[in-house]
């Protein structure tokens, strides 16, 4: 196992590699040259002679990746042209926020999703497969943005049952440790103020979760549906197992594998949706930060959360082929 | 006196679809038309398609005019009227006239990047994918790279790398399809690669090399047809994403900034700010983004079932 996650990791190595070039390169494809398009619409004359010099653009070019690259190394990856804050810095402190909304988001789907998928396979071709299937194809095709303003209109500013934006009160003066605001508020045990989080935390999470839902949905039956016609479940049947023995220790136990890598799969999607749900509901994380840096050609930081991203996305995947390969014992991880 | 042959029906009630010399796209075409679910999908991309090429034989106005700017104040924009069926925009455009128009922007943009989408990553795919068949040396190291390349991509959420290139490429019309497309590229590579590779031990092949037929015509003429099939569906399916994509830019202020072409996703963006008073704003192109992928989406899935070898009794 050991051996299996080493040389995955291993492999991530000319993945990042390639993409550092890509983005190094992509700064020097920029409209206009690459200290102009870093420092933006304040660019002077000496800024840019400072940047230029502080980045080496006057260098060769391979010098210039050198630069880069040791940088990167070293934990910097450049700074906002606006706000002037590090990238590195940036990120840590909004991306609890997506992480909190991300994982809500994706056990919402998936707490919803398996027993309606697993419904709909043991009921094919009644009203309430078709009714199940339509829902998640109705999920599939909605628009992640238009979910989430429907969403806000009609439960936050018709019904005023939910608040419309923002991840706490601005009234509620709460304690913040780890930026993850339930889990703060369990910390502080200041319970209002993890309520009133977890309160904020419901229209987004929902708004992001439906087209993970409808996958897993869409999944889940598929697999099912595929383990109910197999041998060893007529075997388990006609041994007189009790039904309930059957569909947990038979068809889910085989049938949730595709599931567990689908889920593990949503994470570029959630990173996708997180742009566009949190800028709707001004949910203070790195989706609407890089919403407001996309607006503002704040290109070092679309540069820096990119290759952050990347880097966590293909951990993830990691971990997703590491838990097929615990609760499937037949994969073999080498 | 002769014995009755069985019933010709004794088998299957479709085992005439797959007689022999019956094709696989023939077979597929024949199951297509006779599943409801891809009619409905069908009929649906039909009036979405004409909505777009007669858009201005729909309506008597000329998109994003701003004519009656003077009758929207910022507490209310009116409605449904005897000159404007569905009321005015934010703007004072023809509400109509900007869905219908719009139409024909999505129309463009969603074929236009899958075509792009499609053209490179079938060809990375054939590339990767050939080169594995051929064997060699260099046929490892060529397939290599392109899945490298197609790893770097696929890092990259999808949407932040269409951000990425139209950041490149300028705000326009073709930044945005050319982005969208390319967004697209390493799902058809990999698909496309993993399906001639699976074909690759079809027995159909191995026959085909005993013949005596160069490796290479084997692939194109023989692998490439046979494992094409995944891609088209997919192919049908990235309509409906692609055009929720153009809707994305332009909900991130990236897509067509001329205020004079309508776009839904920019339609829904400005009515943000007139929820209250005008939610008809948001909800038409909502819908119509919505239904529109769901058409190809239908077919699409149709289409997957159809070409399906399992489905074939």
């Amino acid at each position: 196992m050991l051996r299996f996650v080493l040389r995955r990791l291993a492999l991530m190595v000319p993945v990042l590699v390639g993409l550092t070039i890509l983005l190094f390169a992509w700064v020097r494809a920029l409209p206009g040259d690459p200290a102009r398009a870093l420092l933006g619409q304040r660019a002077t004359p000496e800024g840019i002679a400072r940047v230029n010099e502080a980045y080496g653009f006057n260098e060769p070019v391979l010098v210039q990746y050198a630069t880069y690259v040791k940088a990167l190394v070293t934990g910097d990856f450049g700074r906002s042209i606006q706000s002037g804050q590090p990238v590195v810095e940036a990120f840590v402190e909004k991306f609890p926020a997506t992480l909190e909304l991300g994982l809500t988001a994706l056990v919402l789907a998936a707490i919803v999703g398996v027993p309606l998928g697993y419904l709909a396979a043991r009921n094919q071709g009644r009203t309430l497969d078709t009714f199940v299937m339509s829902g998640s194809l109705l999920g599939v095709v909605t628009p992640v943005f238009f979910l989430a303003i429907l969403l806000k209109l009609v439960f936050a500013e018709w019904l005023h049952w939910l608040p419309t934006s923002l991840r706490q009160d601005a009234r509620i003066d709460a304690t913040h440790i780890t930026n993850f605001y339930i889990l703060d508020g369990i910390l502080t045990q200041e319970w209002d103020a993890a309520l009133d989080a977890a309160v904020h935390l419901v229209l987004p999470a929902v708004a992001l979760g439906t087209i993970p839902l409808a996958i897993i949905v869409r999944i889940t039956r598929a697999s099912v549906a595929e383990v109910l016609n197999e041998d060893y479940v007529r075997t388990a049947m006609s041994k007189g197992l009790r039904a309930g023995t059957i569909s947990r220790r038979h068809i889910l136990r085989n049938a949730l594998l595709p599931v567990v890598t689908t889920i593990g799969l949503q994470a570029g999607l959630l990173l996708s949706g997180a742009v566009l749900t949190e800028t709707v509901f001004s949910f203070n994380g790195i989706g609407q930060y890089l919403f407001d840096a996309i607006g503002q050609r704040d290109y070092p930081v679309l540069q820096g959360f990119i290759l952050f991203i990347a880097i966590i996305y293909s951990l993830i995947n990691l971990l997703v082929d590491v838990t097929y390969g615990i609760i499937d014992p037949r994969v073999q991880v080498s | 006196m002769t014995i009755p042959l069985p019933p010709a029906t004794m088998t299957a009630p479709d085992a005439d679809l797959d007689e022999p010399g019956v094709s696989l796209w023939r077979g597929a075409f024949r199951r297509l038309r006779r599943n409801p679910t891809a009619i409905f999908g069908l009929l649906i991309i039909l009036a979405f398609v004409l909505v777009a090429l007669f858009a201005p034989l729909l309506t008597v106005y000329e998109p994003g005019s701003a004519q009656w700017a003077g009758q929207v104040t910022p507490s209310s924009v009116p409605g449904p009227s005897e000159d404007h069926w569905l009321g005015l925009d934010r703007f004072g455009s023809d509400l109509w006239t900007q869905l219908v128009y719009g139409a024909r922007q999505s129309l463009v943009y969603g074929v236009v990047s899958t075509i792009i989408g499609f053209t490179v990553g079938t060809s990375l795919g054939i590339l990767s994918g050939g080169f594995v068949a051929l064997g060699g040396r260099v046929g490892v190291w060529v397939d290599t790279a392109v899945m490298r390349l197609v790893d770097i991509m696929l890092s990259v959420p999808s949407l932040l790398l269409a951000v990425s290139i139209v950041a490149v490429l300028g705000q326009n019309a073709y930044a945005v399809m050319i982005a969208i497309g390319t967004a697209q590229v390493p799902i058809f590579a990999r698909l496309l690669r993993g399906s001639m590779l699976s074909q690759g031990k079809a027995d159909y092949v191995l026959a085909a090399s005993a013949l005596g037929i160069r490796r290479r015509r084997i692939v194109i003429g023989h692998v490439v047809p046979n494992a094409i099939g995944p891609t088209i569906v997919q192919a049908t399916l990235n309509l409906a994403t692609a055009i929720i994509e153009v809707a994305a830019l332009s909900f991130l202020g990236l897509g067509e900034s001329d205020p004079a072409v309508a776009e839904w996703g920019r339609m829904l963006v400005a009515a943000q700010d007139r929820f209250d008073a005008a939610p008809q704003l948001a909800l038409l192109p909502g819908f119509a983004i919505a239904v529109t992928a769901l058409g190809f989406t239908l077919l699409g899935e149709a289409l997957r079932e159809a070409l399906d070898p399992r489905g074939r009794r």
